[in-house]
């Protein structure tokens, strides 16, 4: 059951991605093509939201596309400024704990002990499944 | 009482000229008095009375804890404390309450600090003005000062008085906010970017950010683990070296933390800095920089020199990519580390049960704003495999050559590095909005972001006031975990100018008028 807010959020939205894909060429506008858009809605599960943000991404990777004028052959990435130094590992023995309770009470749906989660292992949508008029 | 050093007023507690309670009492009333400057988030007030209490009782036994007992301070709202709501201004944690304390919450707890409340800043403190957080932005004390009102009385008149006020800058603008306005001694902030020496500059307190791995970062919210750094946010420099010994050291709970033992130090007075070499580095005169701040860094650069130290030009080659390098580097770091609010454990939780992705994405739809999402979907782009090696791996390799610039630096025989910290005093916010929060970003962080890449330390202190009427600070890098030498400099310096006590002092008169007149404006700024 798809709240009403969603439904009318996702109207909107999926009425503008159509647009989109149906104006835009295979590259996409600019430089981020659909397919790249619905990618990343996907692995970041945010959406994007409007044309601006997609506006804003191609923007930030055209500022990101300024590193490659740097030379960087033979140097190695650094990960952390303290490579030269081991991190600090804590003997594996128990010191805290027992406070489940405690962890619980932030959570919205709770049962006993358990978190409850709505059930996996069903991806969003495609794109072009998605039919809000077929929701009641 | 209030615009004494922290070892002053500890002194005048030990001697019980005031009480804990007292000034616990008086902070509150500050808080009350500045609400509409929005620098807090929670006001913990009963906490803070149970805290000063028990304070009280120590110091009337004689068993004072420290330097710390009993003063009150304020912490940004993305360090977790035990009890008290945590929100980093965002929606995701709106209601969120931690079960556990920060550990430089809990180590300034334990030398019996008394808690404020929590300070606002920009929604997980990404931006550089404050000004994107769901509590609203936060108001630059500076904008109610008598002599920037009379300079811009003339642009204002039949219009609402208050609508050219100046941001704090960002992202710990609520607690450079809170520690000018006199609410609190000192103020935790965090810094990634610049976060805590960007509004140190605009709002004239001292902003120190530690070099990277000598404070525990267990318990702030992570934005990028790799350059985050707890910031201390003070009205004088001596201050800031007290709360640094109380906070530096090892935590079992964070491993990214030095194991090297620290001792706190008390700060020694130079006399003589003709053994001292400060560079500056060329490739931060840049045009976008305001000719009033390029003064106020000539003149310092002439202070040093007439009082004997060698002063001398270094190149940083790298400097113009280093803006281009965090970009791609902390929005693939937040990619990973916003990947945690899910809506299951805690925080926001959207309505929607048809699946777990459904949830997830409905529930992060709605609890974070546009920059987080776009920071989000930016590093997840950066993080695909086809991107990976030639933005993140790239933005990898400039970082070594950035921080090996600093590194060459001062194995010249540099000591401590002089530079800007912002490009200009503080702006109005009408005009800061006028572009988005990631070009935003981009240009105010150039002077201070390289210094996260690298890891080293840094402090922006407050050296005059514009012709407007306002703060500037200027900023000193040091070497890695040479912060009690980097601090003994910017001591020297903040003698010479004598900024700080007189100015805000000043500007708490300016601000309590402006409460008593516009009691009725306050109550209809309140959002």
């Amino acid at each position: 059951m798809w709240a009403r807010a969603v439904r009318f959020g996702l109207r909107s939205w999926v009425a503008w991605r159509r647009g989109f894909t149906s104006k835009a060429d295979p590259q996409g506008n600019g430089r981020v093509s659909a397919q790249v858009i619905e990618h990343l809605e996907r692995l970041a599960l945010v959406d994007f939201g409007s044309q601006e943000a997609v506006a804003r991404l191609e923007k930030a990777i055209a500022f990101a596309d300024r590193l490659r004028a740097v030379d960087t052959g033979g140097v190695e990435p650094m990960e952390s400024v303290l490579e030269d130094r081991c991190l600090y590992l804590r003997s594996d023995n128990v010191v805290e704990g027992n406070c489940a309770e405690e962890l619980l009470q932030n959570a919205h749906r709770v049962v006993e002990e358990y978190f409850v989660a709505p059930p996996g292992n069903i991806s969003l949508p495609e794109q072009d499944e998605q039919e809000p008029f077929s929701y009641n | 009482m209030l615009g004494r050093t922290l070892r002053e007023v500890s002194a005048a507690l030990k001697q019980g000229q005031i009480t804990p309670t007292e000034l616990c009492q008086k902070c509150l009333s500050l808080i009350k008095k500045t609400k509409f400057l929005n620098a807090y988030i929670t006001v913990s007030e009963e906490v803070a009375l149970k805290q000063a209490e028990e304070s009280e009782k120590r110091y009337k036994k004689g068993h004072s804890l420290g330097d710390l007992d009993g003063i009150p301070i304020a912490v940004k709202d993305n360090f977790s404390t035990s009890g008290i709501e945590t929100t980093c201004a965002s929606n995701m944690l709106k209601g969120y309450v931690p079960p556990y304390n920060a550990t430089v919450v809990q180590k300034l707890l334990d030398q019996g600090a008394v808690l404020m409340g929590k300070t606002n800043l920009d929604e997980f403190a990404m931006g550089s003005g404050s000004t994107d957080g769901v509590f609203g932005p936060v108001k630059n004390p500076w904008s109610y000062s008598k002599q920037y009102r009379e300079k811009t009385k003339h642009k204002a008149h039949g219009e609402n008085e208050d609508s050219n006020w100046l941001i704090t800058g960002g992202s710990s603008g609520g607690s450079a906010a809170a520690v000018a306005t006199f609410t609190c001694f000192a103020a935790l902030g965090s810094d990634t970017g610049g976060s805590t020496r960007n509004p140190a500059a605009h709002c004239g307190v001292v902003g120190f950010k530690p070099s990277y791995g000598l404070v525990s970062r267990h318990g702030l919210i992570p934005l990028v683990n790799s350059m985050d750094v707890p910031g201390i946010l003070t009205r004088c420099v001596d201050d800031a070296a007290i709360v640094l010994g109380m906070l530096a050291g090892h935590d079992p709970k964070d491993s990214t933390t030095v194991q090297d033992p620290v001792k706190p130090f008390t700060l020694t007075s130079l006399t003589d800095v003709s053994k001292l070499c400060i560079g500056i580095p060329k490739e931060y005169i840049t045009p976008e920089l305001s000719s009033e701040v390029q003064s106020l860094w000539s003149k310092a650069a002439n202070l040093f020199e007439s009082e004997g130290a060698k002063v001398i030009e270094v190149s940083l080659p790298h400097t113009s990519y280093s803006i281009v390098c965090y970009h791609v580097l902390c929005t693939s770091e937040v990619a990973s580390n916003m990947a945690r609010f899910d809506g299951l454990e805690y925080g926001h939780r959207c309505d929607i049960d048809v699946s777990t992705e459904a949830m997830y994405a409905a529930t992060r739809r709605e609890g974070f704003n546009d920059v987080v999402r776009g920071r989000i979907l930016s590093g997840n782009f950066f993080l695909l495999k086809e991107n990976y090696e030639n933005y993140f791996i790239k933005a990898q390799k400039v970082r070594r050559l950035i921080a090996n610039d600093f590194v060459n630096v001062f194995n010249s025989g540099v000591d401590v590095l002089l530079t800007p910290t912002t490009l200009s005093e503080a702006v109005p916010y009408q005009e800061f909005i006028k572009e988005d929060n990631r070009t935003r970003s981009a240009q105010d962080d150039i002077f201070t972001q390289a210094v996260n890449m690298a890891g080293l330390p840094a402090v922006s202190v407050p050296m005059a006031l514009s012709n407007q009427g306002l703060p500037v600070g200027l900023q000193f890098i040091g070497r890695a975990f040479h912060d009690q030498q980097l601090l003994t400099v910017a001591k020297w310096f903040e003698k010479q100018v004598q900024f700080p006590v007189t100015q805000l002092q000043e500007l708490m008169d300016d601000c309590s008028s402006v409460f008593e007149i516009e009691k009725l404006a306050a109550v209809s700024l309140k959002q």
